[in-house]
């Protein structure tokens, strides 16, 4: 059996089934879709996350609005034209960042925009990075013989380093792992042996005690502890775990109801309307509600994992498949945090919390996804 | 590149990676799916439980502070509205951000904001709000209603705070209630003072406390998603504090206040039938509304500045040497111990020398007043036959007397931090000036000048002694709690004297003081329809408060003698015992006692004014 016959069984062949239009846009129907229904639920909770303050709904929406343009837009350019402009987009982002560090603007003692002087707007360089750290690593793996030489895994892990290094010093942990991730992502698919996963999941058993000593900041340290065991601390750092399990638990089955959810309305439940944003809907809509919610994200990450399947060349297919399991990574660190499996760092629920840079990278990454899918060349490889 | 790619081999690693991947995103929403279920579907009771826990508080109910009234009713301090700013600390992200904003809103002054930011960090229950400011306008009210949706964690809170309708005139016998502090917090039971701001500061305020406070009542209330309380599920009410009918008579104290005439000084008034203080007025004194809701660091240090002390309590804590004021006490130590007789003389040349000694004790009259006898060495308050007399009781016997009158000890039953003055024995000087005892010292205790100092409560308390012939009464402010009268614990035991004739000699040679020809304050008791009995004094002022600075009038008004009357009226049934100070006021006949005269008349004759005042009996029915 051929692997283009396994990729049909597990997907149906495309263009088969979808319309004329939306092979021409370069779209992906059903990735779409998929993704309209979360982003729709996602308003609905978070205009009971926000205590019923439109102002932010609207600016999701527009920002939801916006993504769904930049999408479109990423869509229609050609897979060859992101390898070419991989390494410069990677530079210029590592630039910014560099720049952020020593002239960030401050938000709660972390420094992660960037102020563009005279124009008023605030970039996060670290949100580009989500999308040129996987095309990098793509890019400058898929010119070598895979699976990867000792010499280009060095120099994959390299660009990976860099930037989720630097996001890491800002601070904003969160992120940096998910950086880290997304480039480390493209150097599994791309064909990493299983001996070398063996050797660095070694390495970062025997590295994290000295990262604990030397490199972590006392509040990263807290949230650590905090996770470990929730009760020490219950008005402390312990209150958000106490309350955001505690607002879960209660949702029970079928929910408390939209906008009825106490925990959250009270006020008992921290950051309600970003990062643990999926209590409320746990409270509100019950079991049954974060099961849709899962299948939903379910669909779009399998959706996701086959269109990189089939998408033409190696770099379309790791880059792609880096994306949409970086996509993963944010669904179940976010849904783990929160229900007091995994330590709390700041990663948003994706396309649920609050946050337009958020969803506006995160739909621009399904557009790049869409295009490295939908274009193929005519003739074979 | 050394390598070829192949491209078919990378496809087939690719594919084999991608099942891996999407078996462990299989595995690991299979773990969420089985955390979420045992969150949300094994343990949902035990959540359900712990957000009614959250839904459902249990509010203490605070109860509300007893009033204080005077004997006839007249409210001397009351519970008025407030609607004060409150501050949810927890529901504030930027609190710089939101005080700049509330600035523009309503008055706020830099006192306010350091206060306020030094009540945040005090122990406190989460979500409890913390008062920002006190005694908001309507219009500030109205304002801040209107951008309430800009103020997240701001609340206009309603509460009772303490108001004293009669401003200064009790601010040292009432005293006030202010903010509860750090300390006083520490030794609180948090369950009875949880929503309760203010607690008894100074004097009667802080002495019944605990019968002001009453105790505080519970609830546990069920609350919507804004805050509101849906529904009391249970309730115990608090028990409010009691009403306090005090001793003092608003009447008698505007006329003492009056009768001082803006001068420093203290007046005490006791009935010496049963103890109870009719006044107690110290001068200058302060508004005591400025301490409720906390005073502003400017104003304070004014007050506690100011040289002329209006933050002291005099009556209560001045400590001035009693001078002639305890000559009857001497005299009748003399006549108990059988040192002089009625009938014994002495010749006073102006002045009195001890043997061996080359020093000369004067008389206050230089030339002397010749032939003096018990009656007149009294009455005319002769220094030498004192000098004679103390040299021959000497310093063991003359405290003794004292000592029974009440001096070197507090006898009041709830006067706060009343002093203990001074009363000087041969222990105390050995102890405390490391020096024998001196006959010239017993000379100098024998004119109440030297050691000895004592309080005006002390001196009224001794009075209404000599009044009662010896009878002791506790002295106290409060007459009723609630509809509980009050009773003394304990009557110190009667000043026994050999022959029960001593007293009228004493207290007829007091007589004299006001009646006689030569009596010192003969001008004082001029015209009175009835007898009193008293006596005057002056004390040397020894020194002045230190580290001060003085123009030259100022320091030569300060270094005149205070003025001193004690007394008692009228003379056959004694209804009111007195105990005047005025500071610097020269002599006590010619500016203590008619301060104690107009006194006399008010209790002997009803004079001087109805307090005419709109608050008066609108206390509780």
């Amino acid at each position: 059996m051929s692997s283009r016959d396994f990729v049909h069984q597990l997907g149906g062949e495309h263009g088969l089934s979808s319309s004329r239009l939306s092979t021409r846009l370069h779209l992906d129907w059903l990735l779409l879709v998929s993704l309209a229904l979360v982003c729709t639920s996602g308003l609905v909770v978070l205009y009971s996350g926000a205590d019923g303050n439109m102002k932010l709904v609207w600016r999701q929406a527009a920002y939801m609005g916006l993504g769904t343009l930049s999408m479109v837009l990423l869509a229609q350019i050609e897979p060859a034209t992101y390898r070419r402009w991989a390494l410069p987009v990677y530079l210029g982002g590592v630039a910014l960042l560099v720049a952020t560090l020593f002239a960030g603007a401050d938000a709660k003692g972390a420094q992660r925009w960037l102020q563009i002087p005279g124009v008023g707007v605030r970039l996060q360089p670290s949100e580009i990075m989500k999308i040129a750290v996987p095309m990098m690593v793509g890019a400058y793996l898929s010119r070598r013989p895979l699976p990867p030489s000792p010499k280009h895994l060095a120099g994959a892990l390299l660009i990976c380093l860099i930037p989720a290094l630097l996001i890491f010093r800002q601070p904003d942990l969160g992120t940096a792992i998910l950086i880290a991730a997304s480039g480390l992502f493209v150097i599994f698919l791309a064909g990493l042996s299983w001996k070398w996963i063996a050797g660095f999941v070694a390495l970062v058993a025997t590295a994290a005690p000295l990262f604990w000593f030397y490199v972590m900041h006392d509040y990263q340290k807290q949230r650590v502890l905090t996770f470990l065991d929730p009760s020490k601390d219950p008005l402390g750092a312990g209150w958000n775990i106490i309350q955001s399990e505690t607002a879960i638990g209660s949702g029970g089955l079928w929910g408390k109801g939209w906008l009825l959810g106490t925990q959250s309305h009270l006020d008992f439940l921290p950051e309600s309307h970003t990062d643990f944003i999926i209590a409320v809907l746990a409270e509100e809509f019950g079991y049954v509600g974060v099961l849709a919610l899962l299948a939903g994200y379910l669909l779009i990450i399998g959706r996701g994992l086959y269109m990189a399947a089939t998408a033409q060349d190696t770099f379309c297919r790791v880059v792609a498949g880096a994306l949409t399991l970086t996509f993963f990574v944010y669904v179940l660190v976010n849904m783990g945090m929160v229900s007091g499996l995994l330590p709390v760092v700041g990663v948003p629920l994706p396309l649920i919390s609050y946050g337009g840079t958020s969803i506006l990278t995160l739909l621009s990454a399904f557009g790049v996804i869409m295009s490295l899918h939908t274009h193929r060349r005519m003739l074979g490889y | 590149m050394h390598e070829i790619k192949d491209p078919q081999r990378e496809r087939r690693i690719f594919a084999a990676r991608t099942i891996v991947s999407a078996l462990v995103v299989l595995i690991c929403f299979a773990v969420l799916i089985w955390r979420y279920g045992v969150l949300q579907l094994e343990k949902h009771t035990v959540y359900q439980t712990l957000s009614d826990k959250n839904r459902m508080q249990l509010q203490s109910v605070p109860p509300t502070r007893g009033l204080i009234l005077d004997r006839n009713g007249h409210l001397l301090a009351d519970n008025q509205p407030n609607f004060s700013l409150a501050i949810v600390r927890e529901n504030v992200q930027d609190m710089d951000a939101l005080l700049e904003m509330l600035k523009e809103l309503v008055e706020l002054e830099d006192d306010d904001i350091a206060s306020f930011r030094k009540r945040l960090k005090q122990r406190r229950r989460p979500y409890e709000g913390v008062i920002l400011r006190s005694r908001l306008t309507d219009e500030e009210i109205a304002r801040v209603a209107v951008n309430k949706h800009r103020l997240k964690g701001v609340d206009v809170q309603a509460e009772l705070i303490r108001s004293y309708p009669y401003g200064p005139l009790f601010a040292h016998a009432v005293g006030y209630v202010g903010r509860i502090n750090e300390r006083e917090l520490a030794r609180l039971d948090p369950a009875d003072y949880d929503g309760t701001h203010y607690i008894g500061k100074t004097g009667i305020e802080r002495r019944y406390e605990d019968l002001l406070h009453g105790e505080a009542g519970f609830q546990t209330v069920e609350k919507d998603a804004r805050m509101h309380i849906l529904r009391v599920l249970e309730k115990t009410p608090p028990r409010p504090g009691q009403d306090l009918r005090l001793t003092l008579d608003v009447r008698l104290q505007q006329v003492a206040e009056k009768a001082l005439d803006g001068r420093r000084g203290a007046v005490v008034a006791i009935d010496p039938r049963n103890g109870e203080i009719l006044a107690l007025v110290s001068q200058p004194a302060f508004d005591p509304n400025w301490f409720v809701t906390g005073i502003s660091t400017q104003r304070y240090s004014e007050l506690r500045d100011s040289l002329d002390l209006p933050l002291f309590n005099r009556a209560a804590r001045g400590r001035y040497p009693p001078g002639s004021t305890i000559k009857p006490i001497i005299a009748l130590a003399g006549l108990d111990s059988g040192v002089v007789t009625p009938e014994y003389r002495i010749w006073d040349p102006g002045w009195y020398q001890l043997e061996n000694d080359e020093r000369f004790y004067r008389d206050w009259k230089a030339g002397g007043h010749g032939w003096v006898d018990f009656k007149s060495s009294i009455a005319e308050s002769c220094d030498v036959y004192f000098y004679d007399l103390a040299f021959r009781l000497g310093v063991d016997r003359m405290s003794h007397y004292l000592s029974m009158f009440g001096f070197g000890r507090d006898m009041t039953a709830d006067v706060i931090d009343a002093s203990r003055g001074i009363l000087p024995t041969r222990e105390w000087k050995r102890a405390v000036r490391g020096r024998p005892w001196y006959p010239g010292d017993s000379l100098n205790m024998g004119i109440g000048q030297g050691f000895m100092v004592a309080t005006p409560i002390q001196l009224a308390v001794a009075t209404a002694v000599i009044a009662n012939q010896g009878k002791w009464v506790v002295p106290h402010l409060l007459k009723q709690a609630g509809d509980t009268p009050w009773m003394p614990e304990e009557v110190p035991p009667p000043v026994d004297v050999k022959n029960p004739w001593t007293w009228s000699h004493v207290i007829g040679a007091m007589a004299e003081v006001m009646h006689g020809r030569h009596g010192t304050a003969r001008r004082a008791a001029r015209g009175a329809p009835y007898r009193m009995a008293g006596k005057t004094g002056t004390a040397q002022v020894v020194g002045i408060p230190q580290g001060e600075k003085y123009d030259a009038d100022e320091l030569a008004e300060r270094l005149r003698d205070h003025a001193l009357f004690v007394g008692f009226a009228p003379l056959e049934n004694p209804q009111v015992a007195v105990a005047v100070v005025v500071e610097n006021g020269g002599g006590g006949s010619t500016t203590a006692a008619p301060v104690a005269r107009k006194l006399f008349d008010a209790v002997v004759l009803g004079a001087g004014d109805e307090p005419n005042d709109a608050l008066a009996d609108r206390g509780r029915p």
